[in-house]
């Protein structure tokens, strides 16, 4: 068994800027309606926490390491635990992938801080290779 | 196209060098473009052509070049000729 790690920092003042330029186009493509719930406020969306949810995102397909395969954003989600943690939840492509690379127990950490937002992911692998190319 | 490509690259790609000095062929991601500036290079092409890139488009290879965005933009648009 061995260990994945990905990690991802953002400027949240790319996601603000990507919030004014693109606004739902930008949330449609990129987070799952839970995701934009998650980060909803009284004043309206945060983008330090969409931030850390991209850094999650990208962190977690440093994990998955997909070769030529197509991963949309949706199909990797940060889900809040009501505890407080945040979780990865794979579907679709992303799932296949992990299964294909023997990738399991993923486990996920997000912060912001600043005009930064980071997030690391650690993984179990029971593959060192994925099955396509062994 | 290639033009179209290059401005929405200016306007949306954040590249810390200026877009007309890099060749088609350059690799975008090389020249300073980060992932979520890809997303947003994304975005921009679709608003611009009038197209959606699917989920087996979104990847590195397919924006990691204007030659292969390029590309992309060609078969979309032969797809939705067809």
């Amino acid at each position: 068994m061995a260990l994945r790690v990905g990690t991802d920092l953002v400027l949240i003042e790319t996601v603000r800027d990507s919030l004014d330029a693109h606004a739902e186009h930008y949330l449609e493509r990129v987070f799952t309606e839970r995701e934009v719930e998650d980060c909803t406020m009284p004043d309206g969306i945060d983008p330090e926490r969409l931030a850390a949810r991209f850094a999650a995102k990208e962190a977690t397909l440093k994990v998955l390491r997909p070769r030529d395969e197509g991963i949309p954003w949706s199909a990797i989600e940060v889900r809040r635990n009501p505890n407080g943690w945040v979780e990865v939840e794979l579907s679709g492509p992303a799932q296949a992938l992990a299964a294909d690379g023997g990738v399991t127990d993923l486990s996920l950490s997000i912060s912001h801080e600043g005009d930064f937002a980071t997030a690391v992911v650690v993984a179990s692998c029971s593959q060192g290779m994925p099955t396509s190319v062994r | 196209m290639h033009d179209e490509i290059r401005q929405i690259l200016a306007q949306h790609g954040r590249l810390p060098v200026d877009v007309q000095t890099l060749s088609d062929d350059a690799d975008l991601y090389e020249a300073g473009m980060t992932s979520h500036a890809s997303v947003n290079v994304m975005l921009g092409l679709e608003d611009h052509f009038d197209i959606e890139f699917p989920d087996r488009m979104l990847k590195r290879s397919v924006f990691e070049s204007i030659n292969a965005i390029a590309a992309a933009l060609s078969e979309l648009r032969e797809e939705a000729a067809v």
